[in-house]
């Protein structure tokens, strides 16, 4: 009952929100958390852009009301769900009769610019992404089950970790191993599909800044995943987001957690590459 | 079988059309340099019935992209493509049937959606395989419509 108030509280909360005056990039574009932490919210584009000269944060196109719901952790909703994180982290589960608190003695901490940097190449040489690598400690260190890839308790723990990494800048690997994952999610965002018959960047690459309805068109960049969504009020993963893309423009998507979005995933965070992690953000 | 499920569903939208059978398939529309000179139906198109299909975010949803100030009660206008306010001044019929049907002939590589076509794209949701955005009647009521904002 409490948690259907609160989410039916938000939930008008962004109707309202939506109403009011929307923000414009570049206008009073400063991000300061708990009044000591400045996040730039635009960079130089990473070398490898070709169609784009700054890189630009989500935040900067949401209404000032949504934008101030970020800069005061108490105000941000994100947070109930990183407390949910912080008793996982506790919670023995499994045969081995672990908790992550067990190995990760002192604490999430741990896990500090680790976020920056993915998804990035393992021991192996595969693609991996932090969903991944919370799931491996999950199964083969606790001998819990593995979570499903973007639910409540995933969603949690990985804005969890993420937080861990806020105000680093973002810097993933697109070299080496990483090669021909990212050649692979480059295609997959100039690829166009569904019956709509568009691609990833014929709204965040041609049209970012510009309003489709009553939505401002962001770059789509992820330094802020998970965030958390004033329209579902919880925490959206960046794969939950992909799925959500591709169903508005009637296409199948891929599966979370599958090879297409874990390449996508990669491409698009290098897109950011420059850019701060914001983890957890707020969007509407 | 998903193609015969989508004959089905293309047959049945059809059959809706006032003279079933005579719509010209998504797939046979003639165009020239981008333009479409026959109706697609040989019927009139409606206006008032295509102001509907133009608001209606489950058909045209054109208001996500266009404004248009003679749809007042609808708030927030999208701004990706230009205005449509004057649209019957600066197209003709022919061009507007054209760019409704699929506005790649008249504009390459635009982000437009083909609202008459139903092959050519690519993982489309099951109910939305082989079947058309628009019914063929649906882009003349619409191409009537644009016909009425001088």
């Amino acid at each position: 009952m409490g948690m259907n108030l609160f989410k039916t509280t938000a939930a008008i909360a962004g109707l309202a929100l939506m109403g009011t005056g929307m923000a414009t990039a570049g206008e009073e574009s400063a991000l300061t958390i708990n009044g000591d932490l400045t996040i730039p919210t635009s960079a130089s584009a990473p070398a490898h852009l070709e169609n784009i000269d700054m890189v630009t944060s989500g935040w900067i196109y949401r209404t000032k009301e949504t934008q101030a719901l970020q800069m005061d952790d108490f105000d941000n909703p994100s947070f109930v769900f990183v407390d949910v994180a912080l008793d996982l982290w506790d919670k023995v589960d499994g045969s081995e009769g672990k908790a992550c608190s067990s190995c990760h003695e002192n604490g999430p901490e741990e896990f500090a610019g680790l976020t920056a940097s993915m998804p990035r190449i393992n021991a192996e040489g595969q693609l991996e992404t932090t969903t991944e690598l919370v799931n491996e400690c999950r199964t083969e260190r606790m001998g819990a089950e593995p979570w499903k890839y973007s639910k409540g308790k995933m969603a949690a723990m990985t804005s969890l970790i993420g937080l861990q990494s806020r105000g680093s800048v973002v810097n993933v690997a697109i070299d080496g191993a990483a090669a021909p994952y990212w050649e692979k999610g480059k295609e997959l965002y100039y690829t166009r599909v569904g019956q709509l018959d568009m691609s990833c960047s014929n709204c965040h690459e041609d049209n970012y800044d510009v309003m489709i309805r009553a939505d401002h068109l962001s770059q789509g960049q992820i330094n802020g995943f998970p965030t958390y969504r004033l329209k579902n009020a919880k925490m959206n993963t960046t794969h939950a987001r992909f799925k959500g893309c591709m169903k508005n423009i009637r296409a199948k998507p891929f599966g979370q957690g599958s090879d297409e979005f874990k390449a996508l995933e990669l491409y698009v965070a290098s897109r950011g590459n420059g850019l701060t992690v914001e983890t957890p953000s707020v969007r509407n | 079988m998903r193609v015969l499920i989508a004959t089905a569903v293309a047959s049945v939208l059809g059959s809706t059309v006032a003279f079933a059978g005579a719509a010209v398939a998504p797939g046979e529309v003639k165009f020239d340099n981008g333009t479409v000179a026959a109706s697609l139906t040989g019927v009139a198109g409606d206006a008032a019935e295509g102001r509907v299909v133009f608001a209606n975010r489950k058909l045209g949803n054109c208001l996500a992209c266009h404004t248009n100030t003679q749809i007042p009660e609808e708030s927030f206008h999208g701004q990706v493509g230009p205005t449509l306010d004057g649209a019957a001044g600066r197209w003709n019929e022919a061009e507007l049937r054209g760019i409704v049907s699929n506005s790649k002939m008249t504009f390459e590589g635009t982000i437009m959606p083909a609202f008459y076509v139903q092959s050519g794209y690519f993982r489309p949701i099951e109910k939305f395989d082989g079947v058309s955005i628009l019914t063929a009647q649906q882009v003349e009521d619409v191409v009537a419509y644009l016909m009425t904002l001088k």
